[in-house]
């Protein structure tokens, strides 16, 4: 029995949401923020895959495939400069990283 | 059946999700991340994935997530309390949340989605012979091809990147001097 796409899409609709609202809300710190932005990027990839089935047409999955590489390369960049970033200031609290005065 | 495991892994993805960004320890928050992947990967596979939950599992769960982790354990961050600021941006985040929540519902309700069912590739999934990993690779290497590359030079650049990034420059290190290798 097949599961109806609109579930699938309220799913990944409330996985966005959470994961935006975690952008905002986090003053905890920096690493946080990234697992929300892959929490955003896993509901495309749920997006996706239930298209994919939808439709019958395999070029979803492969997209997936390929946003699960650049979610790899950006959480590995950014951890570095999070690396990095607590070198220098000894913190990596949101509310310290103020040194470009935005 | 289906339809009821469907929601009780809804459910679990949701409330640790909520649990990712709520609690105050970040090993919590890393570990909660892992269920997320995990009961995305079971998901991925009703939805005749096999291929992608199971990359799903090595790639997040056992690449991205225990990175999450060695770098939360190595950094030594102390468990501070929740500022005062936290509370300044609570009313802004959730109202531009709130927004966007509604805004998505209402496009997903108000879209039927009956268009033409598409047979724009001639091996589609619901050919029975082939497994999904085949039809994968199949597409991969001729289509996307190209595509496929600039992926692998778009991880080779990330992780030039983060070497670099994260190198010290103290005395300790060994370097390359070019000058006294030539002139030797």
């Amino acid at each position: 029995m097949e599961i109806p796409i609109i579930y699938q899409l309220y799913l990944s609709i409330i996985i966005f949401t959470i994961g935006l609202i975690g952008v905002f809300l986090n003053r905890k710190n920096l690493i946080v923020l990234l697992m929300s932005i892959e929490l955003i990027l896993l509901s495309a990839n749920i997006n996706f895959v239930s298209f994919s089935n939808y439709y019958k047409n395999i070029i979803g999955q492969i997209f997936v495939f390929f946003n699960l590489s650049i979610s790899a390369a950006e959480a590995a960049v950014g951890l570095a400069i999070i690396v990095i970033f607590f070198r220098k200031k000894g913190s990596i609290h949101v509310d310290d990283i103020n040194t470009l005065k935005g | 059946m289906t339809i009821f495991l469907f929601f009780i892994i809804s459910i679990i993805i949701i409330t640790s999700s909520l649990l990712v960004i709520l609690s105050k320890n970040p090993i919590h928050s890393v570990l909660f991340l892992i269920l997320v992947f995990f009961n995305t990967s079971i998901l991925f596979l009703f939805s005749n994935a096999e291929f992608l939950a199971m990359i799903l599992l090595i790639v997040y769960i056992g690449a991205v997530a225990v990175l999450f982790l060695f770098v939360v354990m190595m950094l030594d961050i102390n468990i501070t309390k929740l500022r005062q600021t936290f509370l300044n941006y609570l009313p802004t985040g959730l109202f531009i949340g709130f927004i966007i929540l509604i805004e998505l519902i209402y496009v997903v309700s108000q879209s039927n989605l009956n268009f033409v069912k598409t047979n724009s590739s001639d091996i589609n999934i619901s050919n029975q012979i082939l497994e999904n990993t085949k039809i994968i690779g199949n597409i991969l290497y001729t289509d996307y091809f190209l595509l496929f590359q600039l992926s692998g030079i778009i991880l080779l650049v990330a992780m030039i990147g983060a070497i670099y990034l994260t190198l010290r420059k103290s005395k300790g290190t060994k370097k390359q001097n070019i000058y006294k290798q030539i002139l030797k």
